[in-house]
């Protein structure tokens, strides 16, 4: 019942709105399940509002500039399918989008840089008309995707190759190709551009790559209590706002590490649910959402105690999250 | 932390690291013989083929078409050189005109005796040959050689994977079926002693027969070859696969079939989907135009392998690259989860193994359970202390 009423509410928030920038803050949280092609929609009081049927084999997802409308990459549909937040209702889709896996949103609004996984390139498109822009030759299996804040460069991960790419976008060419450890997934930036953190998930470290002279300056090895190295594979991974604390989803390890970025020194490691990858924070940072690829739930970590509040179920082999809350 | 460390062990070893030049060439041999009987279609009756090989050289084309853009980082061009041997050619000698020729990796698609052949003959050579299709475990031991490394999993590593299997189902009791042929009897050798190894016991071995004569029916009934005893599951060592494909369903009881047919062993399998593997799979079937095998599998790792230890250590002297793919250092992605390197007592890849039906991957070994002191992979095949190779 209360369900029917909320969503009777933001439906009705949306015919008033018409569309146009309307609701934010809608308090949903969006789950892509990569194996059944669904997104699972929570509230924030952590029950399941709704699942649709989504494009096939759904996993990055990016939210509009305005945060109005979200991108959703279906890796077997070579689609991205774009929603309305507030209505969840499909308002068109970027076709021909080679494999899309994660994908980032340039400052300008517009450019989504896109990794193709089967095609090693990052493409990028328009996202109003849909329309390519460009493509540059990557390593195999592109994956994270990173703008800088400035718009300047794009970092994109070669899973396969271990490289890291850097893309000027004003001269539009690939300008360096940095080496890193075994298998590089995801990115992090800290909130004032410097650093560069990226997992890298067979090595079960994250490299930091100092975005000034683009060459690796440190690592973080991860190792949680009772495991060997080979079982820690980290995957996704964020840094706070304020840029003093980076969270590690740690994937087969079962664990996400809470980091300390200036000293760079583990803080804890907490307990999830299995193969943990996808990450997301609550816009007040107080709550980490996790999608458990292989138990198909969430988890829901409270950054104060760094304890699990709670996991629910969602589709099958959850993979991206985001949530919109303010 | 890892390169780096590695980097300056090389310094303190060499004194300098020689520098890739750009567009420098990188070649890859890979030697076949014409008319190869592997991979003749052993059809069974009227076109049906059952057991189908194709030689493993798409493995090695997808390897070298990831490493295109990791090529260009470091200013290197991999290529690779197709070598068919005539049916009377000397696979030593053709190993030392290309080596004359500068190459110095060679992926052997070759048959056993001309590996251990080539593998005795130029022991002492900066070369780096890589066994991509043979699982015989002398290769691994007595028949060992510093130049040789095994990209393609040991029949010890396999059975060794089943018999984890078995033994956490608690499927302990085995009856095994062997057939006449050679490699039948060193599949079911090889069983026994993964067996022995994870404390199962074969209640019998019984050899069958490929034949519908009544007077020996003993041998070719299926439901009177599996009669009289008390097992749990069937390990099944028929190399054709004629006789096997009838054992399933036809078990005078009731019991699971594994080994030729049911589940089996397998370094790679197109339905596995963990790690990364589609995406493998999928690079492969685009260029191959059909799933990927052990032996492709073999094949692209071999590749991968080297390029990466190049990419490392900065360098393409054969030692060093030799010293690089037995350190505990290199990590080649298997797609299998666990990271890959080689053995230092006789160069065999670590890798998990894949059990699998004709259409599923039903587990991964090593199993959850089984660990070992150092690295759990070396609870599949030859530990160091058990291994008969001596490089010396």
């Amino acid at each position: 019942m209360r369900v029917f009423h909320f969503i009777a509410g933001v439906a009705l928030a949306a015919v008033i709105g018409h569309g146009e920038a309307a609701a934010k803050n809608t308090r949903l949280v969006f789950v892509s399940n990569e194996k059944n092609s669904t997104i699972t929609v929570l509230n924030l009081d952590n029950e399941v509002v709704r699942t649709f049927e989504t494009c096939a084999r759904p996993r990055g997802m990016h939210f509009s500039e305005d945060r109005t409308e979200f991108y959703v990459g279906c890796a077997d549909d070579s689609v991205i399918a774009i929603y309305d937040v507030a209505t969840q209702e499909l308002l068109r889709r970027i076709r021909q989008v080679e494999e899309p896996e994660t994908f980032d949103l340039h400052p300008n609004g517009r450019h989504l840089y896109i990794s193709n996984e089967e095609d090693a390139t990052a493409t990028v498109f328009d996202v109003e008309t849909g329309e390519f822009v460009t493509e540059f030759e990557t390593g195999e299996e592109p994956e994270g995707v990173q703008v800088t804040p400035d718009g300047r460069l794009v970092f994109v991960a070669s899973e396969a190759a271990n490289l890291v790419h850097v893309i000027d976008t004003e001269a539009q060419e690939v300008i360096k190709d940095i080496l890193v450890d075994t298998r590089p997934r995801r990115f992090a930036l800290t909130p004032d551009g410097t650093e560069l953190w990226v997992s890298a998930e067979l090595a079960g470290i994250v490299d930091i790559i100092s975005v000034e002279t683009l060459e690796i300056i440190d690592d973080i090895a991860f190792l949680p209590t009772g495991f060997r190295k080979e079982q820690v594979t980290p995957v996704d991974l964020l840094i706070t706002k304020d840029g003093t604390r980076a969270y590690v989803a740690l994937g087969r390890a079962n664990h996400v590490a809470a980091v300390d970025v200036k000293s760079r020194r583990i803080l804890d490691y907490i307990l999830v649910g299995k193969r943990a990858w996808g990450l997301a924070l609550t816009h007040d940072e107080k709550r980490l959402y996790v999608a458990n690829g292989l138990s198909d739930d969430i988890s829901i970590i409270d950054t104060e105690s760094l304890k699990v509040l709670t996991s629910i179920p969602v589709g099958l082999v959850p993979y991206g999250i985001l949530i919109d809350d303010h | 932390m890892i390169i780096r460390l590695f980097s300056i062990a090389c310094l303190l070893a060499l004194g300098a690291i020689p520098a890739l030049a750009a567009k420098e060439v990188v070649s890859f041999a890979y030697l076949q013989r014409v008319n190869d009987p592997a991979y003749e279609r052993h059809r069974a009756y009227t076109g049906l083929v059952l057991r189908d090989r194709a030689p493993p050289l798409d493995g090695a084309k997808t390897a070298l078409r990831e490493s295109r853009v990791l090529g260009r980082s470091i200013g290197v061009k991999f290529e690779l050189r197709e070598t068919a041997l005539g049916e009377a050619d000397d696979a030593v000698a053709a190993i030392e005109n290309l080596a004359a020729e500068g190459t110095r990796i060679f992926l052997l698609d070759l048959p056993l005796a001309d590996v251990k052949r080539a593998a005795q003959s130029l022991a002492g050579r900066d070369l780096l040959l890589f066994n991509i299709r043979h699982g015989a475990d002398e290769l691994r031991g007595e028949a060992c050689s510093p130049v040789l490394f095994h990209t393609i999993a040991s029949d010890a590593m396999l059975m060794d994977g089943l018999a984890q299997f078995l033994f956490k189902k608690n499927w302990t009791d085995v009856l095994i079926l062997e057939g006449e042929q050679e490699a039948d009897l060193i599949a079911s050798a090889a069983f026994q002693q993964s067996a022995r190894k994870f404390g199962l016991n074969v209640v019998d071995v019984r050899p069958f027969v490929l034949s519908n004569d009544p007077r020996v029916r003993d041998e070719t009934n299926i439901p009177l070859l599996t009669g009289d005893a008390d097992y749990d599951v069937v390990f099944l060592a028929d190399s054709l696969g004629e006789f096997g494909r009838y054992v399933p369903y036809q078990t005078y009881d009731p019991r699971p079939v594994v080994g030729s047919e049911g589940l089996v062993s397998s370094a790679w399998h197109w339905a596995w989907e963990r790690h990364g593997a589609p995406q493998l799979n999928q690079r492969f079937d685009r260029i191959a135009k059909r799933p990927m095998k052990d032996t492709d599998y073999a094949a692209w790792a071999a590749v991968k392998s080297v390029v990466e230890a190049m990419v490392r250590t900065e360098s393409r002297d054969i030692a060093v690259l030799r010293a690089y793919l037995t350190n505990d250092a290199f990590t080649l992605d298997t797609y299998k989860g666990a990271p890959g390197n080689f053995r230092s007592w006789d160069n065999q890849l670590r890798q998990a193994v894949l059990l699998h039906t004709h259409n599923a991957v039903i587990a991964r070994a090593p199993l959850d359970g089984f660990l070992h002191q150092t690295n759990n992979l070396d609870t599949l095949g030859r530990d160091r202390p058990e291994s008969a190779c001596r490089f010396e």
